[in-house]
């Protein structure tokens, strides 16, 4: 729906198991008024389908799960805009760091091995 | 095999926390039930109902004199002759109740005066729609239950994990198994009931107003545990999703709202005024219904009359800024930040799947024809026939899912039986699929272009082939992988999502008419042998066709 341009964007992106993080760089096309989350999502979908990170309800801003490092500031990936250019996207570093982008950012009380059964 | 004990037990199981499933598991929990709320993302914060900016339609009768019965005819007037009209009279009757019930528990809903404001949604009769300033309805109404919830010791919430199956034996339900996402791996839960609450299946459509949860997982939960589908051919396409230009951080279905307050103007690409074109009015008053705007869209863009990006213009310009400042407020300053100044230009709209109005066969107590599996919310098929009315959704999320959820807490403790295997997705000789999120967008895109809106017998047929191809592709499941494993649950979303898209296609190649939202170009009149339901049945490996 948005105009193909030549262009690139180039997202650097922390990523690893348990806090272990190496950056890594995606080429991506640069589609004008695309959220950063339109931009993991499509590296998921072309490159690489291990990429982890939280998002729900994609574009609306209600469920707020995509929170995440960009440009050093934190952010939801969702309302962020994709830049021509290079933007650097790591892991929040204010909870348990999971895998790639995601953290325990899940209340403990939702949790499965809060419960008797693990 | 299962393991010779579940890893955890609950009395009522509720798959999927939104509208209808935090409702069922309140009142589960109010009839004595220690229950548990899974979701596959956050417990409250996923699902439909919090992305809903729009209206909740309920006879309050605050506005102006209203009954239920009035309500009822409107619907099954949308409906188009095939509404389960037991279904839709629980809506219509225990609609005001739930409403008031929720503004008692702390949901604001927006006044005039002291009375509730109502509003005019297109196909009532008078106003009957309230809703939370602004754009807030969804979110006030998930934020109400997900609180209440929260405080409920009877309730222990487990996010960030996906059904998988649910295990039967002997037609009776006992449990479920899911995903973690925590760390990657299956685990079993017993249970005497299970409500799937997992909402509807839009996510299967190129263009959505889906959130990430909404894959018509439930409806192959029920199916493969061996309840039967309804009316699964009706997928609503909402007409006026906003298309251009790119908006972050609002809600594609947002201009539903600014119509009802404001009217606006539907527009083709020449600036005319068009739905009168096709048995409709517009000239600023939004009285069209979903199915026909859809229809008259698709047909001004088949002419060359679309928009740049295909679609039509939505013009508030002549509103003025006063009146928009007025009806929505810091709303008008968020669109400034994506580029758009509704005062200067028109924005472009075009359908989008927006709404299931088929799914899960249940009665008056909301159970499927397995004993102790019940449903609740989108995932019940039958309440809206071929055309759901607006503002008909988050009534039936919480009738529904009080109803349901009373019900299930009825249901006596079952047994565990390790030897089962259900349907356990194992099998497949061939390796996982490795790009799968690449492998949902094909379905995606084959949903959108032959079981869309408009559709024949030769997209339908090649969209069934290519259904059970995808699915034949996506190989043997994945090992567990650590924790957070996007593409294991894509694994599992994929394998239940194209058997939703199956019956959807597999009802739509059976229905040879048009009727609401099921538009054949080869049938394009409604046929009166037609009015009907189709129910489908999953067979060891298709859908079957049943009485």
């Amino acid at each position: 729906m948005n105009a193909k341009t030549d262009s690139t964007a180039t997202l650097t992106i922390m990523r690893g198991e348990y806090g272990e993080l190496t950056g890594h760089r995606f080429d991506i096309p640069f589609r004008s008024g695309a959220s950063i989350l339109d931009g993991l999502m499509w590296i998921r979908q072309h490159y690489d389908a291990s990429l982890a990170f939280r998002f729900s309800c994609i574009n609306a801003n209600v469920c707020r799960e995509c929170v995440m490092q960009i440009d050093g500031e934190v952010a939801y990936a969702c309302v962020e805009r994709l830049k021509e250019g290079t933007t650097h996207i790591a892991p929040i570093d204010t909870k348990p760091h999971i895998r790639d982008l995601v953290c325990e950012t899940t209340p403990p009380k939702e949790r499965w091995s809060d419960g008797e059964g693990d | 095999m299962l393991g010779r004990a579940p890893d955890y037990r609950t009395d009522v199981l509720v798959v999927g926390a939104g509208g209808a499933g935090m409702y069922a598991a309140l009142a589960a929990a109010g009839a004595g039930a220690q229950v548990t709320v899974i979701d596959k993302n956050l417990v409250g914060r996923g699902g439909a109902t919090i992305m809903a900016q729009m209206t909740v339609a309920s006879a309050l009768g605050e506005a102006q004199p209203d009954s239920w019965e009035a309500h009822l005819a409107d619907t099954l007037q949308a409906g188009r002759g095939l509404c389960n009209e037991a279904l839709a009279t629980l809506v219509c009757r225990d609609g005001p109740e739930r409403i008031r019930e929720m503004g008692r528990w702390g949901t604001k809903w927006a006044k005039r005066g002291k009375r509730i404001a109502q509003v005019t949604a297109p196909g009532h009769d008078r106003p009957r729609c309230c809703y939370v300033d602004f754009l807030n309805t969804g979110p006030a109404v998930a934020g109400t239950l997900r609180k209440r919830v929260a405080r409920d010791k009877s309730i222990r919430r487990v996010s960030n994990f996906a059904a998988v199956e649910v295990l039967v034996r002997d037609n009776r339900v006992f449990g479920l198994l899911g995903l973690s996402l925590d760390d990657g791996k299956l685990h079993t839960i017993q249970a005497n009931a299970v409500v799937i609450a997992t909402g509807g299946l839009t996510k299967l459509y190129a263009r959505n107003s889906a959130s990430n949860n909404m894959a018509g997982e439930g409806y192959a939960l029920g199916a493969l545990a061996g309840a039967t589908l309804v009316d699964m051919e009706f997928v609503q396409f909402f007409p006026i999703g906003h298309l251009a230009p790119r908006l972050v951080g609002m809600d594609p279905i947002m201009w539903d709202p600014f119509r009802y307050k404001l009217g606006g103007r539907l527009l083709n690409g020449d600036h005319e005024e068009f739905i009168h074109r096709y048995g409709g009015q517009d000239e600023g008053t939004y009285s069209a219904t979903r199915d026909l705007a859809t229809y008259a869209i698709y047909q001004e863009v088949a002419a060359g009359r679309g928009t740049p990006n295909g679609g039509a213009y939505l013009s508030f310009e002549h509103i003025g800024e006063a009146g928009l400042r007025d009806a929505f407020g810091p709303v008008i300053d968020r669109l400034a930040a994506n580029g758009i100044d509704l005062l200067k230009r028109p924005i472009e709209v075009a359908p989008i799947a927006h709404y299931h109005m088929g799914g899960l066969d249940v009665g008056v107590d909301m159970q499927t024809g397995v004993q102790g599996l019940f449903a609740a919310g989108e995932a019940v098929g039958g309440a809206s026939g071929a055309n759901r009315l607006s503002g008909n959704a988050i009534t039936e999320a919480l009738v529904f899912g009080e109803i349901a959820g009373r019900e299930a807490a009825s249901m006596a403790p079952t047994g565990w039986y390790s030897e089962s295997d259900g349907a356990a997705p194992s099998a497949a000789a061939t390796p996982t699929r490795a790009d799968l999120p690449a492998a949902l967008f094909e379905l995606q895109t084959l949903m959108w272009k032959n079981v869309g809106a408009f559709r024949s017998d030769s997209g339908l047929q090649t969209a069934l082939g290519a259904i059970r191809d995808l699915r034949d592709s996506l190989g043997r499941a994945p090992s567990p992988s650590g924790p957070y494993p996007l593409d294991v649950a894509d694994w599992h979303e994929l394998r239940l999502g194209t058997l939703a898209a199956e019956a959807v296609t597999l009802a739509a190649i059976h229905r040879k008419e048009s009727r609401g939202a099921h538009q054949r170009d080869d049938f394009p009149a409604t046929e009166p042998t037609y009015r009907r339901n189709l129910r489908l049945a999953w067979a060891t490996d298709q859908f079957d066709l049943v009485a």
